[in-house]
């Protein structure tokens, strides 16, 4: 139902960059004359524990892309992110860190 | 879409006019974070996935699709079209080649793979994924189409000749908005598209990721748009008037790296 | 038993049918804050009416998008401690674009790509150890053009 989601973690620095791409319409109210259509809730888990908790709105863009940073990491961390938008859909993603 | 071209059209009639000197895009900043911070991977991934189906009356994938570099080598084979193809007799763009081989390896028919070769932001169509999957396989390489066959020559001039041929209501031709340094409409920068300097950078970063549409334009969609603007015919899609101007825009920019796909305003 | 079990199946219908939502559905989501048509209410909602400016936030985006539907906007803070990142567009329809929230080893550091209805101020409050700080940094947009 939700479109491609993809992820890539790698370790850099001393840090580990994360970068999440995500398929969704991210309507507006404007957009659609007043139904919109949006991700609400994003949340970002390593090894199972959740490190970010993410609010968004509909002035996100479409297809949105974010990226994050976690102090330290090693290779084979868990990185697992999931949305949830204002319809009650969602999708998720996992990977581990190169 | 139409009011937009129309308003886009009207405009350009009034604000055509060589501006100041050449000076590095005000945009250079933007347009560099935004082809980072763009999804263009998820599109490529969507691509990769219809390189690998099977599909048609053959149920084939179009792994063994030779784009010019031999059968399934995808590696720069983008940065080397367009170029003239023996089995077919033709000088042919990423686009045209793809329907070639969605028709021979997959026996599909033209008109069901040209039903819908431009798509939108709600769905991309199949073409748009696919050009996006194989151009990101030639990010690095040098742009090197084919010249020293007689059809790619004739190619090249029949797409020179075109670049400056006044057609349509208003009687434009492509140099009334690309045939000089410094035009504008609106707030877009032309760019003037016979100069080598000018076209080499934005060759190199097509097809791409129209963020004012969310949407995936290629070449084939380029011309299309543009013959439209120009208020001229329709063109049909991977003729020979369109493929001779990509031939045309791609040789000019010859040598230069190819860094797409990209992103568009 | 069977009376606990026709219950059950009662509510996954009721589930499928869309009238009951699942729990994941009532993550929060700060809808007054989401909602406000000012940056003043939107921070008002947060909790972080007041905010000192600071230069320990980094704003880095592009000066003049060439378009308001994606801009990329990357924000760091160097202020120990922080906690939590609002983004803002001052001139959107609805200031409030995101907010998140750092635990454990995730560092205050967030890029995301915002639509900006025209140029205007971005600013970014940071929470750290029970205070709030904000910067903020102008991005031109550019309105009207034929694509490209």
């Amino acid at each position: 139902m939700a479109g491609p989601m993809k992820m890539r973690a790698t370790l850099a620095g001393g840090y580990t960059d994360v970068r999440v791409l995500m398929t969704h319409p991210m309507a507006t109210e404007q957009q659609t004359k007043g139904q919109p259509h949006f991700i609400q809730n994003l949340t970002v888990k390593v090894n199972g524990k959740t490190v970010i908790e993410g609010e968004i709105s509909q002035a996100i863009s479409r297809n949105p892309v974010f990226s994050f940073r976690l102090k330290g990491g090693a290779k084979g961390d868990k990185i697992e992110v999931s949305w949830l938008d204002n319809k009650g859909d969602t999708n998720k993603t996992e990977t581990a860190v190169a | 879409m139409m009011k937009r071209a129309l308003a886009c059209a009207a405009v350009l009639a009034l604000t055509l006019s060589p501006a100041a000197a050449q000076q590095k895009s005000p945009y250079a900043d933007y347009q560099k974070k935004t082809t980072e911070a763009a999804p263009l991977e998820l599109f490529e991934l969507v691509g990769e996935e219809l390189w690998k189906k099977k599909q048609g009356p053959k149920s084939a994938s179009l792994e063994q699709c030779d784009l010019g570099q031999g059968p399934g080598k995808l590696k720069g084979a983008y940065a080397r079209l367009p170029r003239y193809f023996k089995d077919t007799g033709e000088v042919m763009d990423l686009e045209s080649r793809l329907v070639h081989c969605m028709m021979s390896l997959q026996g599909r028919s033209r008109e069901e793979i040209l039903k819908r070769p431009f798509g939108n932001a709600d769905k991309p169509s199949e073409l748009e994924y696919l050009s996006m999957y194989v151009a990101r396989q030639s990010n690095g390489f040098k742009i090197d189409p084919g010249t020293r066959h007689p059809k790619e020559k004739e190619a090249y001039a029949l797409g020179e000749k075109l670049f400056s041929w006044r057609t349509g209501l208003w009687d434009f031709s492509c140099t009334s908005c690309h045939g000089e340094e410094g035009k504008r409409i609106r707030a877009s920068e032309l760019p003037q598209l016979d100069d080598p300097k000018q076209v080499s950078p934005l060759i190199a970063t097509w097809p791409a990721y129209r963020v004012s549409t969310s949407s995936l334009i290629t070449l084939q969609w380029r011309m299309n748009n543009c013959f439209q603007q120009m208020r001229t015919a329709e063109p049909i899609f991977g003729s020979e008037t369109v493929n001779s101007l990509i031939t045309y825009l791609t040789v000019k920019s010859k040598g230069a790296t190819y860094s797409g796909p990209g992103i568009k305003r | 038993m069977m009376q606990r079990r026709g219950l059950l199946k009662g509510a996954a219908v009721l589930l499928l049918a869309g009238l009951l939502k699942p729990v994941a559905a009532l993550a929060a989501w700060n809808k007054a804050a989401f909602s406000s048509k000012t940056s003043a209410d939107a921070l008002k909602s947060l909790g972080t009416p007041s905010a000192e400016a600071s230069g320990g936030i980094v704003i880095e985006a592009p000066q003049i998008a060439e378009n308001g539907a994606v801009v990329p906007i990357e924000v760091t803070s160097n202020i120990p401690g922080t906690t939590s990142l609002a983004v803002l567009v001052e001139k959107n329809p609805y200031p409030l674009v995101a907010k998140f929230d750092f635990m454990e080893s995730a560092l205050p550091f967030v890029k995301i790509n915002a639509k900006m209805g025209e140029t205007s101020d971005v600013r970014v409050v940071a929470t750290a150890g029970g205070k709030h700080y904000q910067a903020t940094k102008e991005i031109k947009v550019t309105i009207g053009g034929c694509g490209g």
